[in-house]
């Protein structure tokens, strides 16, 4: 073999890694990529059992018949603010959103929504925090995509971005219709 | 000698104490000392999944908390070491563990120094073989011709 073909080799390993780091960027950007996200054992499975008070509350035997987006947020979470006019724009497009206030006062809750604006069809309260440990949760905001048969099929870590909703809750949404 | 039974209280002090230090507020400890040393020992191989570099039993975060007092309701509840991490393996994945097992996603992370040594060594072998050999020893002919021009 040519020994120069050789000298390609570094080279090549250099495209290829520029290449990956430049779909990673790509996908990060469109939103079906999140470099921090910790994958979640849910994804397929159905949700935990569970059963939350609060206005009013739900459980798992209510994430059935229609995709659901569960919201995991608190009124003391910075990012959630973020994350509340992509919620009432969902809202409006006609998605279902239960919100799940993690480790939250009911009337602070009750304060942050009318400052916000209230997405959620129905509220659950998870004072001692249990049930979002039983869900996988690392923090607040966090949010799942369960489908009608109630398995969880998505998973967002953070604020949800514009760039999260069409490219990639959009087309689970209409997949999971 | 007084000196002496001040230093050996204080020592007691200490051991006795040492459970309880690894975390935060002495309160979470479990009251049975070997209880709770397990529980400690559980904590430290599980991550926080906030600060994410901490074991949850050195971070202060809320939900490290509760892994802890979790951890620590599954040791008294009988539970094994192992049954208590695959518990929280269920939840948060392999992530959770300090330490990741050896399987099919991590086999780059647990070779990499495998991987190291064998192309460290490829380099070290191919780096050798083209080092310039020694020229061989003159000839008679060659050593003639040597002399020769030394001595002109």
């Amino acid at each position: 073999m040519n020994r120069r073909l050789l000298l390609l080799v570094p080279f090549a390993g250099v495209v290829a890694a520029g290449a990956g780091f430049f779909a990673m960027l790509k996908r990060e950007t469109e939103g079906t990529f999140d470099p921090r996200g910790v994958p979640s054992m849910l994804i397929g499975k159905p949700v935990p059992k569970f059963a939350l008070p609060g206005d009013p509350g739900f459980g798992a035997a209510d994430l059935a018949g229609k995709p659901i987006l569960v919201n995991f947020f608190a009124s003391w979470c910075v990012p959630c603010v973020e994350e509340a006019d992509v919620l009432m724009g969902l809202q409006r497009a006609g998605v279902a959103i239960y919100g799940i206030a993690y480790k939250d006062k009911a009337p602070a809750t009750a304060a942050f929504l009318d400052k916000h604006g209230n997405p959620y069809a129905r509220l659950g309260r998870d004072d001692p925090g249990l049930v979002a440990i039983d869900w996988g949760v690392t923090g607040v905001p966090e949010s799942y995509l369960i489908d009608k048969d109630g398995t969880v099929r998505w998973r967002w870590v953070g604020p949800l971005t514009a760039e999260a909703v069409t490219g990639s809750l959009e087309p689970l949404l209409r997949q999971y219709a | 000698m007084r000196c002496g039974l001040f230093a050996a209280v204080l020592a007691g002090g200490l051991m006795l104490g040492g459970g309880a230090w690894a975390i935060g507020d002495p309160n979470e400890a479990l009251a049975d000392k070997a209880q709770e040393s397990r529980a400690v020992a559980i904590g430290q191989q599980l991550r926080c999944l906030v600060c994410q570099n901490e074991s949850i039993e050195d971070s202060g975060a809320d939900l490290a908390r509760d892994l802890r007092r979790l951890v620590r309701q599954q040791v008294a509840a009988g539970q094994s070491d192992e049954q208590v991490v695959q518990w929280l393996v269920a939840r948060y994945g392999n992530f959770v563990r300090l330490s990741p097992p050896f399987e099919w996603s991590t086999v780059l992370l647990w070779g990499s120094p495998l991987v190291a040594v064998v192309v460290g060594g490829g380099i070290a072998l191919f780096a050798r073989q083209r080092r310039p050999v020694a020229p061989a020893p003159l000839d008679a002919a060659e050593q003639a011709r040597l002399r020769s021009l030394l001595d002109t």
